[in-house]
This record gives C-alpha cells, sequence and structure tokens, in this order.
C-alpha cells in the first residue's frame, strides 16, 4: 500500500533535500517599487478555462449541485427557491475573494518594507517551487502550509508572487472579517472567508463546498488553506481538520479531474511574532480580538528581530497515487454526482490516513533553528535542576549531543557547521534574549517564559516522538520482553494521539520505526523475544524519557484532578484544573511548569473522552457535564500503573 | 477491443503498435493492372456493399469469390450461392492480421503512404498526409520496421490431441472436418494485440486440435451429442473478429479441444416478407446477410464495424451492437427468436410473437453467453424495407465539450439520426491525414478555402475543434426534415455543418482504421470527465512504462441513448525502445480499464468479456449476479463441454 512507503525505514539521514536562497537579498540591493510594478505572468494550469471573479460566483450559483440543495433547503423550510437563492448569493458575497493584482502590488511592496526591517533573511527551496510550477501546469494546486502565525498566508502570497507563480485564493476564518479594512485587503490578495463553524447549515455547506470545487477543477487558482484549521500556539502540529481536504479530493475521487496535486509547505520561523501572545493565551489570558486598532498597536515589533525564515514547499503529493489501490471509486457510479452524499467509512479513513501523512510531510520539512535543541536543555535543566542556571560549557556540550542525534533521527536542523558551537549557541541565546540571560557564564530562566520555550522545543518534538514513546515505554515494562513493550508503547502512543501526530492504525509502522532508529544509533539491541538496552544507549534513553516526562506528568495530574472532581462543566474544567496544577507546582510535587499550558489540558481531557475514563453528559441546556465513571477506573488504573513505575514520583503521593 | 497493428510497408510492418490496420470488405479479386477506372468502380461497390452507403450495389461481379457452395440444396433456401467465407479461410484472407490479403497500407517507392487492393474506396489511392501524421504524432519513422514471420510454420503447431472414438463417430456422420495445422491455427484466435503479436513473431499456443464444419442445425446436434458421449471440449467459432480474447484455447484444457465453425451455415432459410422477419442460419456473415436480403429488398440495418466478418451467432453470443441502431436497434431489439443446441438439447422458444411475459427472458440467457452454453444455429431477424434514401452530413463543433452537449439535446428530443458520432480532436486530425491525394486544383482549392472559413473567420481552433459525422436513412422528404432538425440543434452548440464528404470519410475511416478499440457505455454526464480522464490515464501509463513518444490517445462518442452514450477509445504507441512492446500494450490497456469503470463507464458495451475482461465481472454484476450466471451454465452444460471459459 501507498502508505507504507512514508513509513519505510529508509534511513533518515539520507533524506535528500534541497538547498535554500534568501528572497530577502535581492529586496535589500533592488528597488522594492520596481518589484511591486514587475511584470507579473505566472504559468497557469494547462486546463485551465478563464474567468472572472463574477462569472465564478455564477458558475457556484448555477451548478446542479447548488441547484440540487437550493430545491431541497426551499422545500423544507418553505420559502420559494428564488429566495434560497436569494440567500445562497448572500452566503456567496459574504465569503468570496476578489483577488486584484494591485492589492496584490501593494502588499508586495508593503510587504517587502516590513519583512526587511523584521526578519534577517525568507529563505525557500527554489526547486520546491518548480516542482510547484509544474505541477500548477499540469493538475489543479492544493497549497497546504503549516500554520504557525498569521503571516503564514501573506507570506506565501509574497512568496509565489516573487517568483512569478499562480496566486492562490486561500480560506481564511471569518474572525479576520472584522479587521475592516485589512479584511477588504485580504479580500482582494485572493483570501476567502468561512464561518468557522456551520454545523447544520446544509445551504452554507453547498455553497461553500461548490465554490472552493469550482475553483479548483477550473484551475482558477492554487487553492491554500492550513490543514490543521488553526494556529498552532504550541508549535506542535495540530491534529488535521478534515472538511477541506475532503472537499478538494471530491473532483477527483468523483471523476471530475484527472488528478489534484496537495503539496505540503513548511513554514519555520526563528521567532514567531506571536511568541508571547500564545504563552500568554496558553496561561489562561484571553486572545485579543483581530482589528486594525490592535494591528497598529501590535507595530512596536517592527523594533525587533525575528532572525530568519525557512519556507520548504514539499514534494507535491499525488491525489491519484494516494487513493491507487484505496479506494475504490466506482461506489460514485450508483447516484448521480450532484446529489451531496456524505463520505462512506472508506473514504473518510482515506481522507483521515491522507491528512496524517500531509502533516507529517509538513514536519518533516520543518526547519529547526539551534535555537529549538538549545529550548530542550534549558526546559530539563530548569525541571531537573529547580530554576539553577546552567554552566555554558556544559550547555554547549549537551547541545552538540543532542544536534547529533536529531540528525540521526533525520531532523532538518539547520546548525552551521563552520562556526564553533559555542558561538552558535550564544548567538541562538542573544537573539533570544527575552527569554535567557546570559549572565557570567550562568544562564537565569524565568518562569513566565517557559512556555515560549515550550513552544520551541515543540518544533523538534516530532523528530523524536517515537523513540521517545519507546524509551517511556521500555522504561515502565517489567520485563525486557518484547510484547510487553510493545503493549506499554500501544498504550501510550494511544494515549498521546491528540497531543502528536500519530496517525490512527499506524501502531506497527510507528513502533518499527522507533526500534529501528533507536538500533541504528546503538541505543538498543531487539533480538526476537527481547529489547535489550545497550551501554551507551542509557544516555539517549534516559534523554529520550525525559521528552515525554513533562506530557505524562501533566496527563496524570489532569487524572488526578478528575479524580478528585465528581461533576463538573466544561467551562469550569480548565480553570479549575489550572488552580489545582499551580498548587501542585507552589508545593514541589510538581516540577514542570509548562503542564500549565492550557492546550496540554484540553488534549489531555479529550483523550480521556475518547478512552472512555471521562464522560460527557448533557445535563441542562447550555453545559455540558464532565463525569468520571466509575466502571472507567479500570482504564484508569491502568494509566496509573503505566505511568507508575518510578517516573513519575508524583505518584506516591497519591 | 480491437487493436492493430500497423503494416505500413509491402512485405514489412513498421514499428508502431496497433496502428493502421484494414478492415477489408468484401469478395477478393486479387487480379493486378487492370485499368484505374475500372479499379475505382470496383473500389466503389466495396463500400456500398460494407455499409449499404451508398446506393444498392451495381449489379453483379461484386462477388467473384471461389466460395464453396452447398452440396445439399434440399433445404428452402432463398439465397443466391455467393459465398464470403471458404472453409479455408487463408485463401482469401491474412493468417496474421486483420482481413483481406491484399489490402494492407504499405509506403510506395517515392515514400508516400498508399493502400493497397481494390476492396475499399481508398484502395489504390495515395494519402499523402499520412506519414508526416505518423511521423509527427508518434515519431514513427521508415527506418524502423520490424518484420512479421511471412508465412506460417506448421511444425511449430503442437500436433492434435485428438479423440479417436469422436473422430470414428463423427467421420460416419459424414461432416466436414480438419486437422491441417492452418486450419487449427486460424481458429485459434480473434484479434486481440496479443494474439496478432504472436502470429506475426510466429509463436503459436494452444490451438484447436480439430475443426468441424457442421452444415444445418442438425448436423450441430449430432455433433454436441458426440462431444458430451466422449467428453470433448467445443468451441464455437463464428466469424472470428473477437477482441477479448474469446477464442483463446484454455491452455489448462486437456480434453481434445474441436472448433465448431460455423461459416457453411450461411443461408437465408426463409423471409416472412408480411411480418417483416427472415429466419437465418448463424453462420452467415454480415456482408452477406446484408446483400441477400438487399436482393429481396430489404435489410436487417445492423451494421457493427466488424460486419464484413463477423456472423450473426456471434452478434448474439457477444450482444452485438450496430451503428445504425437508433433506427433498427441493438441485436437484442432485433432477434425474435433463438434457436440453440446445448448439452441438455435444444432451447427455442415455441412461437415467433414479437413479446412475451413469461418470466425472464431466456433470450437474455443466450445473448451475451460467449459460447459457454451452446451453438446458436438459427435466428428469426426482424427486417426492413431498404431505406428509400441515405445522406451524409457532418458538424464541426469549436470543441468536444459542445459536441457532446449537442448529441445530449439530440438524444433528448430522440431525433437521433441513424448514426451519430462524435470524433475528438486527435480523431478528427488522423482523419484528415487519412484524406487522400486529391485530384484537381479545384478540390485542393475548395478544402483551403473550408479551412479559411471555420478556422479564420469563424475562429474555431483547429486544435480544439472536433466533428460530428452523421447518416440518415428513410424516405427522402423526411431524411431532409430530419436533417434540417439536427442541423438546428447543432447550430445552438455553435456547431456549422461541414458538408457530406467529410461524414461519408468518417464512417469509411471506420472500416479502414485500426486502434485499439475500447468500448463502453456511460451516463451523459460522465461523458466529458471520462474522456478527459481515461486520455490522461493513457498518456501517464505510457509514459511510466517507459514509450518514448507520447502516445495516441483518442476517443469517439459513437452511440447515443436516452440516458447514456457509448465511448470509443483508441490508442497507438510507436514501441521502439520496448523490449516487451505487447506487455506493455496490456498493462496500458488494463489501466485504462480500470479507469473507465472508476469513473462509472461500463465493463464493455458490445464486444463482451471473453477472457480478456473477465477478472472484472464479480465487481461489475456482483456476487450475486455472478452465482446466477453459474447456475446457469451448471444445469445447461455440467461437464462443461462448451469449455472456452469466457464470461464466468
Amino acid at each position: 500500500m501507498a502508505s507504507e512507503a512514508v513509513y519505510s525505514h529508509r534511513d533518515p539521514m539520507l533524506k535528500k533535500r534541497d538547498d535554500f536562497e534568501d528572497i530577502l537579498e535581492e529586496r535589500r540591493n533592488s528597488s522594492d517599487l520596481r518589484y511591486a510594478l514587475k511584470c507579473y505572468t505566472p504559468v497557469l494550469y494547462k486546463g485551465l478555462t478563464p474567468c472572472k471573479v463574477s462569472e465564478l460566483k455564477q458558475m457556484v450559483l448555477q451548478s446542479d449541485q447548488l441547484g440540487y440543495v437550493i430545491t431541497q433547503v426551499s422545500k423544507e423550510k418553505g420559502m420559494t427557491t428564488d429566495e434560497v437563492t436569494g440567500d445562497a448569493a448572500a452566503i456567496l458575497e459574504e465569503m468570496a475573494q476578489r483577488l486584484q493584482l494591485s492589492t496584490v502590488r501593494f502588499f508586495a511592496f508593503t510587504l517587502s518594507k516590513v519583512f526587511k526591517t523584521l526578519f534577517r533573511s525568507i529563505c525557500v527551496n527554489e526547486e520546491g517551487l518548480q516542482r510547484l510550477q509544474q505541477a500548477i501546469h499540469n493538475h489543479p494546486v492544493v497549497l497546504l502550509p503549516s500554520h504557525r502565525s498569521y503571516m503564514d498566508f501573506l507570506l506565501m502570497s509574497y512568496i509565489l508572487y516573487t517568483y512569478d507563480l499562480a496566486l492562490p485564493v486561500i480560506a481564511a476564518g471569518m474572525d479576520f472579517m472584522g479587521m475592516k479594512v485589512v479584511g477588504e485587503m485580504l479580500r482582494m490578495s485572493g483570501a476567502f472567508f468561512i464561518r468557522r463553524s456551520f454545523g447544520g447549515d446544509k445551504l452554507y455547506w453547498a455553497v461553500f463546498s461548490e465554490y472552493v470545487k469550482i475553483m479548483l477543477k477550473n484551475g482558477y487558482a492554487p487553492v491554500e488553506f492550513f490543514l490543521e484549521g488553526t494556529r498552532s500556539r504550541t508549535a506542535k502540529s495540530l491534529t488535521p481538520k478534515l472538511g477541506l481536504l475532503n472537499i478538494v479530493m471530491d473532483p477527483f475521487l468523483k471523476g471530475e479531474v484527472f488528478d489534484i496535486s496537495l503539496v505540503p509547505v513548511s513554514i519555520s520561523y526563528e521567532r514567531t511574532l506571536e511568541e508571547a501572545l500564545y504563552a500568554r493565551e496558553l496561561l489562561g489570558v484571553p486572545k485579543p480580538k483581530e482589528s486594525t486598532s490592535g494591528l497598529f498597536k501590535a507595530r512596536k515589533i517592527l523594533s525587533e528581530d525575528y532572525g530568519s525564515i525557512h519556507v520548504y514547499f514539499g514534494q507535491p503529493v499525488s491525489v491519484r497515487s494516494l487513493a491507487e489501490s484505496r479506494v475504490n471509486r466506482s461506489q460514485f457510479n450508483l447516484i448521480p454526482r450532484h446529489i451531496p452524499t456524505r463520505p462512506s467509512e472508506e473514504i473518510l479513513s482515506f481522507v483521515n490516513d491522507s491528512a496524517y501523512r500531509l502533516v507529517r510531510a509538513q514536519e518533516e520539512n520543518m526547519v529547526l533553528k539551534p535555537w529549538v535543541l538549545l529550548a530542550f536543555v534549558l526546559l530539563q535543566k530548569q525541571a531537573a535542576e529547580d530554576k539553577q542556571g546552567t554552566a555554558l560549557d556544559e550547555f554547549t556540550e549537551q547541545a552538540v549531543w543532542l544536534r547529533d542525534l536529531s540528525r540521526h533521527y533525520g531532523a532538518f536542523l539547520h546548525w552551521p557547521d563552520h562556526i564553533p558551537p559555542s558561538e552558535v549557541v550564544s548567538s541562538s541565546l542573544s537573539l533570544h534574549r527575552g527569554l535567557v540571560r546570559i549572565s557570567e557564564g550562568r544562564l537565569l530562566n524565568q518562569a513566565v517564559v517557559i512556555l515560549s520555550c515550550v513552544s520551541y522545543r515543540n518544533q523538534a518534538l516530532n523528530v523524536f516522538i517515537r523513540p521517545a514513546l519507546l524509551a517511556s515505554a521500555i522504561h515502565t515494562a517489567a520485563s525486557n520482553r518484547k510484547q510487553e513493550i510493545y503493549n506499554g508503547f500501544s498504550f501510550l502512543r494511544n494515549m498521546f494521539s491528540n497531543e502528536f501526530i500519530l496517525c490512527p492504525g499506524a501502531t506497527v509502522q510507528d513502533f518499527e520505526e522507533a526500534c529501528y532508529l533507536l538500533v541504528k544509533t546503538g541505543a538498543l539491541q531487539i533480538n526476537q523475544q527481547e529489547v535489550l538496552i545497550t551501554e551507551r544507549g542509557h544516555r539517549t534513553l534516559a534523554f529520550l524519557t525525559s521528552v515525554l516526562d513533562p506530557f505524562l506528568q501533566g496527563y496524570q495530574v489532569v487524572c488526578r484532578f478528575l479524580c478528585e472532581e465528581d461533576c463538573l462543566t466544561e467551562k469550569q474544567f480548565i480553570p479549575a484544573v489550572r488552580k489545582f496544577i499551580i498548587k501542585h507546582l507552589l508545593t514541589g510535587r510538581l516540577r514542570y511548569i509548562e503542564v500549565l499550558s492550557s492546550d496540554l489540558q484540553k488534549n489531555a481531557l479529550a483523550a480521556l473522552i475518547r478512552l472512555g475514563a471521562v464522560q460527557k453528559i448533557k445535563g441542562y441546556v447550555g453545559f455540558t457535564h464532565l463525569r468520571v465513571p466509575l466502571e472507567t477506573t479500570k482504564l484508569f488504573s491502568f494509566t496509573l500503573f503505566i505511568s507508575s513505575k518510578n517516573i513519575l514520583p508524583l505518584l506516591s503521593v497519591i | 477491443m480491437c487493436h492493430t497493428f500497423p503494416a505500413l510497408t509491402s512485405d514489412r510492418s513498421s514499428r508502431i503498435c496497433s496502428l493502421l490496420y484494414k478492415h477489408g470488405s468484401s469478395m477478393a479479386s486479387n487480379s493486378s493492372g487492370s485499368d484505374s477506372s475500372d479499379r475505382q468502380r470496383i473500389a466503389q461497390q466495396r463500400l456500398s456493399v460494407i455499409a449499404g452507403h451508398l446506393q444498392r450495389p451495381v449489379e453483379g461481379n461484386s462477388g467473384i469469390l471461389a466460395a464453396e457452395c452447398k452440396a445439399q440444396g434440399d433445404k428452402l433456401d432463398v439465397s443466391s450461392e455467393r459465398r464470403t467465407v471458404p472453409r479455408r479461410r487463408q485463401e482469401i484472407m491474412k493468417w496474421n492480421g486483420w482481413g483481406y490479403s491484399d489490402s494492407k497500407f504499405l509506403y510506395n517507392k517515392k515514400g508516400q503512404a498508399e493502400f493497397t487492393g481494390k476492396r475499399y474506396r481508398l484502395s489504390g489511392m495515395i494519402i499523402p498526409g499520412l506519414r508526416e501524421w505518423m511521423e509527427s504524432t508518434f515519431g514513427a519513422n521508415l527506418q524502423h520496421k520490424t518484420p512479421a514471420a511471412p508465412i506460417l510454420n506448421s511444425s511449430a503447431v503442437q500436433p492434435p490431441t485428438l479423440n479417436e472414438a469422436f473422430l470414428k463417430e463423427l467421420k460416419s456422420t459424414g461432416i466436414p472436418f480438419s486437422h491441417d495445422a492452418e486450419d487449427r491455427v486460424f481458429r485459434s484466435h480473434g484479434h486481440c494485440l496479443h494474439e496478432i503479436f504472436a502470429l506475426r513473431e510466429g509463436k503459436i499456443g494452444r490451438v484447436p486440435d480439430l475443426v468441424v464444419w457442421p452444415n444445418c442445425h442438425n448436423d450441430v446436434v449430432k455433433i454436441v451429442e458426440l462431444a458430451c458421449k466422449h467428453n470433448v471440449c467445443l468451441m464455437p467459432y463464428g466469424g472470428g473478429t473477437s477482441v477479448s480474447s474469446a477464442l483463446e484455447c484454455p491452455p489448462e484444457e486437456t480434453r481434445s479441444i474441436v472448433s465448431l465453425d460455423t461459416s457453411q451455415m450461411n443461408r437465408i432459410l426463409w423471409i416472412d416478407e408480411k411480418n417483416l422477419t427472415a429466419h437465418v442460419e448463424a453462420g452467415i456473415v454480415g456482408q452477406d446477410l446484408e446483400r441477400l436480403l438487399n436482393e429481396s429488398g430489404y435489410c436487417t440495418g445492423h451494421e457493427p464495424d466488424s460486419m464484413e466478418f463477423s456472423s450473426l451467432g456471434g452478434w448474439v453470443a457477444t450482444r452485438a451492437s450496430g451503428m445504425k441502431k437508433n433506427i433498427y436497434g441493438n441485436i437484442e431489439d432485433l432477434v425474435v427468436h433463438i434457436k440453440m443446441v446445448t448439452p441438455q438439447g435444444v432451447i427455442e422458444k415455441s412461437c415467433q410473437g414479437p413479446r412475451m411475459s413469461t418470466g425472464p427472458d431466456v433470450h437474455h440467457f443466450i445473448m451475451g453467453s460467449e459460447g459457454t452454453l451452446g451453438v446458436v444455429t438459427e435466428v428469426t431477424m426482424k427486417i426492413r424495407p431498404m431505406p428509400e434514401y441515405q445522406k451524409y452530413g457532418s458538424v464541426v463543433f469549436p470543441n468536444f465539450e459542445m459536441g457532446v452537449a449537442c448529441l445530449r439535446e439530440v438524444a433528448r428530443q430522440r431525433c437521433a439520426p441513424a448514426s451519430i458520432r462524435l470524433m475528438d480532436n486527435e480523431q478528427f486530425k488522423f482523419g484528415h491525414a487519412l484524406k487522400p491525394q486529391v485530384s484537381s486544383i479545384f478540390t485542393s482549392f475548395l478544402d483551403g478555402l473550408k479551412k479559411f472559413y471555420i478556422t479564420k473567420f469563424k475562429g474555431f481552433d483547429p486544435n480544439r475543434l472536433c466533428v460530428a459525422t452523421l447518416l440518415f436513412e428513410g424516405d427522402r422528404e423526411k431524411v431532409l426534415q430530419h436533417e434540417k432538425q439536427v442541423y438546428d440543434i447543432a447550430a445552438k452548440f455553435g456547431g456549422l455543418a461541414a458538408g457530406e464528404d467529410n461524414g461519408q470519410r468518417g464512417y469509411m475511416l471506420t472500416f479502414v482504421i485500426a486502434y485499439l478499440r475500447v468500448v463502453l457505455g456511460f451516463k451523459y454526464t460522465l461523458v466529458l470527465d471520462i474522456c478527459r480522464n481515461v486520455k490522461a490515464r493513457i498518456v501517464r501509463e505510457c509514459k511510466d512504462k517507459g514509450v518514448q513518444f507520447p502516445p495516441l490517445s483518442t476517443c469517439r462518442v459513437t452511440q447515443t441513448y436516452d440516458a447514456g452514450a457509448c465511448v470509443y477509445f483508441y490508442f497507438a504507441f510507436n514501441y521502439r525502445g520496448l523490449s516487451d512492446p505487447v506487455h506493455v500494450y496490456e498493462q496500458v490497456e488494463h489501466a485504462a480499464r480500470e479507469e473507465i469503470l472508476a469513473n462509472g463507464g461500463s465493463l464493455s458495451h458490445h464486444h463482451g468479456v471473453g477472457k480478456l475482461r473477465k477478472e472484472w465481472m464479480r465487481e461489475t454484476i456482483s456476487s450475486v449476479g455472478m452465482g446466477m450466471l453459474r447456475s446457469v451454465k451448471d444445469y445447461v452444460d455440467p461437464n462443461n463441454i462448451f469449455g472456452n471459459r469466457n464470461l464466468l
């Protein structure tokens, strides 16, 4: 099966990646105005039927698909079809983009100025852009960038404009509409706006999906959206949302186009603009509403140095090859194709697997800066040494050790090898001086800043996650038996599948991948029955267990909290659990400040609900109650058991 | 599907896989050097016989063929004694390619393409545009040719496995038979590319051990009885035009295989002019049936592209479809009564009524049974008075999408002419390449003017436009009225009438071109998507499999129905540099078929399943459907006497 190729045990170190070019360099040496007014003639889809924005809307309103739903809705609601069509037109009006080259040129000019002040460089893999150009010519293209910052989609369009590639239309959340002027400007640079939730609204769904499909099928423009649905506040990839992916795959599955290319794009920031904002948000300070005035207030960030950005355009993934021997396309033959149908289980699981595959492709091409590795070391030190500083030499040594390990695991690390490691370390630290300080060779950390550090560390978590799960499983297992370790691995993996990108159903592949990596680096020896830790493997395993430790402890503490509570509403959960955690932190029973992250708390709750340890019950209107059912204590105690082997001293307290 | 192959050289073939291959039309007359006007006259007749495209054949000697006449004339036989197919088919037909030995494409001394023989309108003509088209489309080149094994090497054929007891009793019946190597090889294949390719390379696998030529229904009854008694495997053989590997002998068959050649059962037994039916023996080939009926002023109107060679029994056994089905219907609409000999005895209905409500129609077990249940011996068919007037026509559309929309509208209004076909752009260009050298400056000037009008004045893009060809039949007034109606509809979809000549050439092409043909039925809503996807898939697969030049990948809509259409796909590629072109071809064809099924097409519109498409049967008709067919087979033929292993 095609999906196995992704998990094959090719040596991750041999992974071939393209070189980067800095696009800001040219901007610094030539006129921005001339650049903004340059001749722009992108390569277009070979099957393109050229049409104007207004014609697009007409095509949507006249499509059989929408026509069918309009008739349905008019019958259900007792309205005339004209009224419903009017509603549909209004929805479309609210949603539609109005891509305009003049606005794009305006953005090209201003963004050049802004980018040059904010960033040292914006590095792009040009080979990827060449592949993209080819893909755009051959098939309809969907761009799938990772989402870490509001900057993402501006940056994407900016790069595509720079390289004379077709500008995408971008699915954006309705919240931008709040920013009046800016919202309209975004619209004119290709954004179209969708409501965050439109659960039962058939008409909305029909208009929206038809609009996206028509733009895609006709090759009007590449369609861009974020698989993760929203910005990841923790820099970990989020569990992919399937709605839009489902829509864009549909034309292929129904034979309306020969193929569709999905292009994962990895955008990594050396320093995220929203760094502190995210940390505060995770700690419970609400996110400020998007507004134009807010944007102006935020201009003080212009005075800071945000290092460099790396944008990697991945290998286009053909939907046709993904679907090959996975999906039986003839299942669509028995119902006229304009009648909307709920996707079958088979399709849903196919789309889900594809989504995980694409997110993993994003993760793999995410460039990691030395600072990311330093964040690992810092956080582990911080937790272990009780807020003591760290000697710079020792710090550097650990960073170099970690550098080598992560390279073995296939991390896309941008570590300048020609510079002595100590200089790499100190220059990274100086860029992030807001978070760490060097005082006489020692580091002092601030507690609140930890979550920001965590967001950097998280960027590399995907590199270590599978080995870390294995290491923890080995650590907690009572024996060396492979089967027992596998069971532990499987449990942990299942437990954390809301937290990390772990494709459902791929446990065996993940286990084998983890084994492969640990054996390759000489940390383990594995035979038929047993798993043995080698002499030199102890350091690696200790590091890996500590990677997962904060999460284990976090989930643990959430479990404990829920055990003490009988019943509470979902709204009360976050504040209450936060209070509970603070109490434990203050008494020193909990060492990881990062457990305060609401992201972790929500994920833990979701996992417990998924596993049936906690139940959601509808109490009275508007509130959902959480309850720990007695009968699930068995599962719960298993959780405790898994964690009970000395990783968590906390447990002895319980 | 039917494939072909290039015979673009005199005694060598060029290296283009599945290209230009010819269909021959009626009789042989191999003399060379007659004067050219005479040649042209005969050539004209050929075409008229093929499809009744022109008026009735100018009397007489159109069929000078040395066909064997019946010895027994004791039956009522309204037909004349001139026959197309002799027992020794090899006397007039190619043993390793399609059609007559004397008709083929070759490059003459000046390097121009020429079509030889006298049988077709194109015969003896120089086709100046073909070479350039071949070179630009495939990179096919005169320098690259692969010679075919020139004659059959009898020693390559395995000696027959004979069932002596069966043979002895067969002799006593007096039914002619043969175990001559040539006779056996001739009946071991249809016209799939791999079959023809193997023959050209002199590779011969399992072939029938014996050929028998029954003369009438009773002969067949005797043969089937003997076969059951001695456990011999029977494989019915009609015209040998199968493109589904249906005639391939199962290599695992250990019993003696007897090919039952129906070609000598070729009489029209009676014509009932009151009820407009004719009772015909099933071995008759299409061109004979049509010619003989024409002599009495009638026709069946059933004109599959293979009608020169394919037989009535074969049509019934595969559920054939004819070009003019819009007026006359497909085989299932034409058949009134069938007599079939099975191991359980003879099956036939007790009356010839036009319709019965007597449970599921048993005819539908027979039609499409592909020789797995028995031998169809006699059929009563509907006949019609010959049409008073025929008119060709053609319409140029700015693009394929408009063409399909127009066909949909024509079918919606139920005003389809006898035939309406839509060629895509690639095929339109091929048709142009096949245009013979024009004789007068005036014609070429006129052509230039037309081209100028369409491309410059009307703004059609020559790389996008496509052509629909039309054939109207009926009485003169109605035809003209009908024609106007269709052209009016076409005009709404941007179509421009493009003259009779184009239309006629389009139909002639059918008989003269060679390609792979994949034929399927689709819903209208799917036609455009399917055409694009299948063509793209063929191009991609060819590229993946190492084909150096872009392949020809083209399609045409050949039939319209109320609820769908039938599309032919053709592909051809230059196989220079490929070590196993047949395998590549099969992989590409397989992929194309999967693409078709995935896009909502049917497994076969009229060529049948055979052995080539068996693997998709279950998913096509469901397990229960398979069980139904299986149980019929198990009852009718429990010992698998009809062991060609088609269909199931």
